[in-house]
């Protein structure tokens, strides 16, 4: 199974029936086409507007219907829609149950890097857009990353090293390895991908983890 | 008084230097004929603020204005979207002001609603605290984040009327309800201009008091096609499949 298949396919059992969802931008987005029977949230756009529904076929879209990447979307009955004040106050006033993220870094304090990669010396792009405030305001924060760059170093890191997003905001890692829960006392490991010991497991980790008594097989559903 | 003007005697009148506060979210609700017009009247040194940048891959909407290096300072949330700023930001021919997409949009109407700033936990222990006054009130801690303001709003809508009151449609609100509200002088692109009692008082997303000026944009069949274009363009619509 591709990496980011197996991690989008994870994430989505991090959803509640009911909940109030924002799904980031990557292999968050995909996490809707594996959301399980019988669990049915509602999905928040940014740009302002909550339930939202497939990508329209040509002829059926609508130049003032997008979502926050600008693609056409499509609303379902029940969607509603509202400015950007609204929007934000939606996820910083506590009103998003979960969020699912893209990281470039997650560390063992529950911090996450995803907005600023160097450009020049003091410039960063591309920027936090949405990222800050969902990290602060949502009350469920997951990210979900490849456990190890391309040169397999572990981005499951002791401290963050790009700037961050949020200071102790996550509550699980998600990656292609691995389940981790983040607890005031630092990482707990709750699954492992088939096949890998802990002890494989903390060769390809930066950050410390306790295993927990638990420990399960990484979960996966068709 | 009729507030519909000609959008060459606006752009005419904005002066190198000025600040420009853009609605819109990559490219869509944004005042697209307004933003071409800016670009071909080659106006300099501006400040932008805009809650992000273009439309994914630039060559639309805002992007031209990084191109031809028009853009000093560029406030927002977002620019990785447009290759034209990101280039710009590398030669160093501009500076950006990154803020949260909630402060952003929160500095603005902080600024129309006549509030000294706005006080937010969002970025505090991130590089956004840099700089700025910390507050503890009632055990929490906040940033204060000042007023963000412009010399010209330029915001979309679907219609006006002709005494500036903008009914908006589907998602392509965003930040142009708030922006409206935070400019010495707004202008309103819209796809129709409609007689004053044309629009339903319940439809008005923006009251005409906040808007100075109403200009054409493109008419709604027009602005269809321009994103049908766009959309199909970049691959992110396709015909139905059909059985074989």
């Amino acid at each position: 199974m591709e990496t980011k298949d197996a991690i989008a396919q994870r994430a989505a059992l991090e959803l509640a029936d009911g909940e109030v969802v924002n799904l980031g931008f990557g292999m968050p987005t995909a996490v809707a086409n594996h959301i399980p029977d019988g669990v049915n949230v509602i999905l928040q756009s940014e740009n302002g507007c909550l339930m939202f529904g497939p990508t329209p076929s040509l002829g059926e879209q609508d130049g003032d219907v997008a979502n926050a990447g600008g693609q056409p979307i499509t609303l379902l009955p029940g969607a509603s829609i509202f400015d950007l004040a609204t929007s934000f106050g939606i996820i910083r006033g506590g009103h998003v149950d979960t969020t699912i993220l893209g990281a470039l870094e997650v560390d063992q304090d529950g911090c996450i890097a995803n907005w600023a990669m160097p450009v020049a010396p003091g410039k960063y792009s591309p920027g936090m857009g949405g990222a800050m405030d969902l990290v602060g305001g949502a009350r469920k924060v997951v990210a979900v990353l490849q456990h190890t760059d391309k040169k397999g170093r572990s981005k499951v890191l002791k401290k963050c090293t790009l700037p961050i997003t949020g200071k102790g905001v996550l509550k699980t890692i998600i990656t292609e390895k691995a389940v981790f829960e983040v607890t005031p006392t630092g990482l707990v490991l709750k699954e492992i991908a088939r096949g890998l010991t802990v002890d494989e497991l903390k060769a390809i980790t930066d950050a410390d983890f306790v295993v927990s008594q638990d420990l399960c097989e990484y979960r996966l559903h068709s | 008084m009729s507030k519909v003007r000609q959008l060459d005697d606006i752009i005419a009148g904005i002066k190198d230097g000025a600040t420009i506060m853009f609605g819109g979210f990559l490219g869509v609700g944004s005042p697209l004929k307004s933003i071409e017009k800016i670009v071909d009247s080659g106006v300099k040194d501006l400040t932008v603020a805009s809650v992000v940048n273009s439309y994914p891959g630039g060559g639309f909407d805002l992007a031209p204005l990084f191109k031809n290096r028009q853009v000093r300072k560029f406030i927002t949330a977002h620019t990785g979207t447009c290759p034209e700023a990101v280039e710009a930001l590398k030669a160093g021919d501009l500076e950006i002001e990154f803020y949260p997409m909630g402060t952003w949009i929160e500095k603005v109407r902080a600024a129309g609603a006549g509030l000294g700033g706005v006080l937010t936990p969002i970025g505090l222990g991130t590089l956004v605290e840099d700089g700025k006054q910390r507050l503890e009130l009632d055990g929490k801690s906040y940033l204060v984040e000042m007023p963000l303001r412009a010399d010209y709003g330029f915001i979309a809508g679907y219609r006006a009327d002709t005494m500036g009151n903008v009914e908006y449609r589907g998602v392509s609100l965003n930040s142009n309800p708030v922006i409206a509200t935070a400019a010495d002088f707004t202008v309103a692109e819209v796809n129709e201009i409609v007689d004053v009692g044309e629009i339903d008082p319940s439809r008005v997303g923006t009251p005409c008091l906040f808007v100075d000026a109403v200009v054409q944009g493109h008419s709604l069949a027009e602005h269809q096609a321009v994103f049908e274009r766009l959309w199909v363009s970049t691959g992110r619509l396709a015909a139905r499949a059909t059985a074989a």
